[in-house]
């Protein structure tokens, strides 16, 4: 058991990942001879050098693009795209080329590929390195999208993302990337696709994922001071989405909260609350509340921006509202 | 003449309604495909553009898959999924057409870096429009490729035009001068001249398999409009790229007569080529109709896929 920081766990996992598999291949901004503008792959390219590790110009698209065609022949490509907000250089290569290259070429070959971005504020970066987009990404068929809270979750992620024969957007959290966690001698393992249930409870189920987990489980033991008993389900991938832990819990608890940091309008908590009221409308007690960011850019100042991602306040607000 | 016929064929089809989608035509350019691809082996890769039916057939495609697919049918080489814009068969290192402007350049930067890592001879070629040129992927190409040492051949056909508007109007640099400015070699050759093309490429190939990149453009001609159906009404007759001494065909046909490749040879393999066409339209013709449930199973690939 090593207690290690959350962007050491990344780390790990591509060294992990590298060894295991000669395949593997790093691509990024500043990842080889700097280490990564986070630290994230420090000390890779010493140890598996500059035909394993690439440092790329500031060319998302070209980088991008060019792990397609990599992928192509059965690397597996690891890009790291700085910030999310970057991801809008590379939007031709991951939506009209990754995500369509195996389906529009009638299954010729599989593209396993993982884009690793961090997304989320909490760090007065301002407007364009703070954004959440993972609902873009969830959208386009092709993709899978997955968003770990912790270290266990996103070094057993990356593996499984990395193993997947699929283009994967790994989204990490940047204002977490010092935050310290465990991370088990025997190794985690993940299946893209599948919620873990952090925290049992008969009264609420609040449905989150990435730093929004922390603080949903915060509002939980401040529910539980009231004698409310709160599911706290961390999503970890969102395309695709655990439908059925999401569903089970529903069905016990007949209340539901979803939570993210992105922007609440048209999200992953709208596509969850429609999903849930389609198929399970007679389990609710109560409308599926959603919390999310307003509708608007994630603003610099810090007077602002502590109030803009749900807190534990709102998100405990939210779980009251469902129990009138 | 295979490509030549093949496009005829598909106009004629699209015309009466047979043909369903967006079909963009290289006719006028078949010796840019036949000349660089005669330059490429096996293990070389390509990738293509929304104007890829030449560069598809040259490769080696087979033309039985290739009309399926264009037709929309299961046994196309997509099984219908894709489409004329998006052909591709990865067995012949065909990276695929792409209906995005400059898209299989990056891709190819890819292709170049897996040859490289595994330590292959082999080279990627990109095969762009002069359209191209004004996207920034392309710049952001020449200078990664420069930076990886890539074995990449950029190839850029210049038929003069730019989907409505003349090359003239939209870029305003010459291709030449940016290859330079990224310390590219570069070579410009007749477009038209199937010969020309394949004696420019096989010495630029060589180039790119010593490991480094370079730039082949080629000057040639678009003889029909941006896309089938396209009225044109931009471009005046006198410049329509059908000229007889600026045919491709004729021009080819007319050096191997000097050859000494005698008439009867040349009618032999219009012959052949008209019977593969017919024979292709039949195939894709008969071949069954696609269903959703299936193209819904073909999002993802499983665990263990190519």
């Amino acid at each position: 058991m090593a207690m290690l920081s959350y962007s050491r766990a990344i780390g790990q996992a591509l060294g992990d990942a590298m060894d295991a598999d000669p395949d593997v291949i790093l691509i990024g901004e500043d990842i080889g001879e700097a280490g990564g503008p986070f630290g994230v792959t420090r000390g890779l390219r010493d140890k598996f050098g500059e035909m394993r590790v690439f440092d790329a110009p500031i060319s998302e698209a070209a980088m991008v693009g060019a792990a397609v065609g990599a992928a192509m022949h059965g690397l597996k490509p690891v890009v790291e795209i700085m910030f999310m907000d970057f991801a809008t250089l590379a939007m031709d290569a991951i939506v009209n080329q990754a995500a369509k290259a195996h389906f529009m070429f009638g299954g010729q070959r599989s593209l396993p590929m993982v884009i690793r971005m961090p997304h989320g504020g909490g760090i007065g970066a301002g407007p364009q390195h703070s954004q959440c987009l993972e609902a873009w990404f969830a959208h386009v068929p092709g993709l899978k999208v997955v968003c770990p809270s912790d270290v266990a979750s996103v070094y057993a992620l990356l593996r499984a993302a990395i193993d997947d024969p699929n283009p994967v957007i790994f989204v990490e959290q940047k204002a977490r990337y010092a935050a310290k966690g465990e991370l088990p001698d025997e190794r985690p393992v993940a299946r893209i696709g599948e919620a873990r249930t952090l925290r049992g409870g008969r009264d609420a189920t609040v449905v989150t994922y990435g730093s929004t987990v922390e603080r949903a489980l915060a509002a939980a033991d401040a529910l539980s001071v009231d004698g409310i008993d709160v599911e706290v389900i961390d999503l970890q991938s969102i395309q695709p989405w655990d439908t059925r832990t999401v569903l089970d819990s529903v069905s016990r608890t007949h209340r539901l909260v979803v939570a993210h940091e992105a922007t609440q309008a048209f999200g992953v908590g709208a596509e969850i609350a429609a999903y849930v009221g389609e198929q399970a409308f007679d389990e609710l007690d109560a409308p599926v509340m959603r919390v999310g960011a307003p509708f608007m850019p994630v603003p610099f100042s810090k007077s602002m921006e502590q109030d803009f991602a749900p807190g534990q306040q709102r998100i405990a607000d939210a779980v009251r509202k469902v129990m009138e | 003449m295979r490509i030549r016929r093949s496009e005829e064929t598909l106009s004629a089809l699209f015309a009466n309604g047979e043909v369903p989608g967006f079909l963009h035509l290289s006719l006028g350019q078949e010796a840019v495909a036949a000349g660089v691809m005669s330059a490429l082996s096996e293990t070389d890769t390509i990738a293509s553009n929304h104007r890829g039916h030449g560069h598809s057939l040259a490769k080696g495609m087979s033309i039985d898959a290739f009309f399926a697919e264009i037709f929309g049918r299961e046994d196309g080489l997509c099984k219908g999924r894709g489409g004329s814009m998006h052909v591709a068969d990865m067995s012949l290192g065909m990276l695929g057409a792409n209906g995005i402007v400059a898209a299989g350049v990056p891709i190819c930067l890819g292709s170049a870096l897996a040859h490289r890592i595994r330590r292959n001879s082999a080279i990627s070629a990109a095969m762009f429009g002069d359209g191209a040129m004004a996207e920034g992927v392309v710049h952001e190409s020449f200078n990664l490729a420069r930076l990886w040492e890539l074995p990449v051949l950029f190839v850029c056909e210049n038929n003069g035009w730019a989907e409505f508007r003349p090359t003239s109007k939209q870029i305003a640099f010459r291709l030449e001068d940016l290859a330079a400015t990224f310390g590219l070699p570069y070579r410009c050759v007749d477009g038209n001249d199937v010969f020309a093309v394949a004696e420019a490429s096989a010495a630029i190939v060589e180039t790119c398999r010593a490991g480094q990149p370079a730039v082949l453009e080629c000057m040639t001609t678009r003889v029909r409009g941006h896309y089938e159906g396209d009225s044109q009404r931009y471009r005046d007759g006198a410049d329509d790229g059908a000229a007889d001494d600026r045919d491709p065909l004729a021009i080819a046909e007319r050096a191997l007569r000097e050859l000494g490749v005698e008439d009867a040879v040349l009618a032999g393999v219009r012959a052949e080529v008209d019977r593969e066409v017919a024979a292709a339209t039949d195939f894709a013709r008969n071949s069954a109709h696609p269903s959703i449930a299936d193209a819904l199973s073909g999002v993802y690939a499983s665990a263990g896929a190519a």
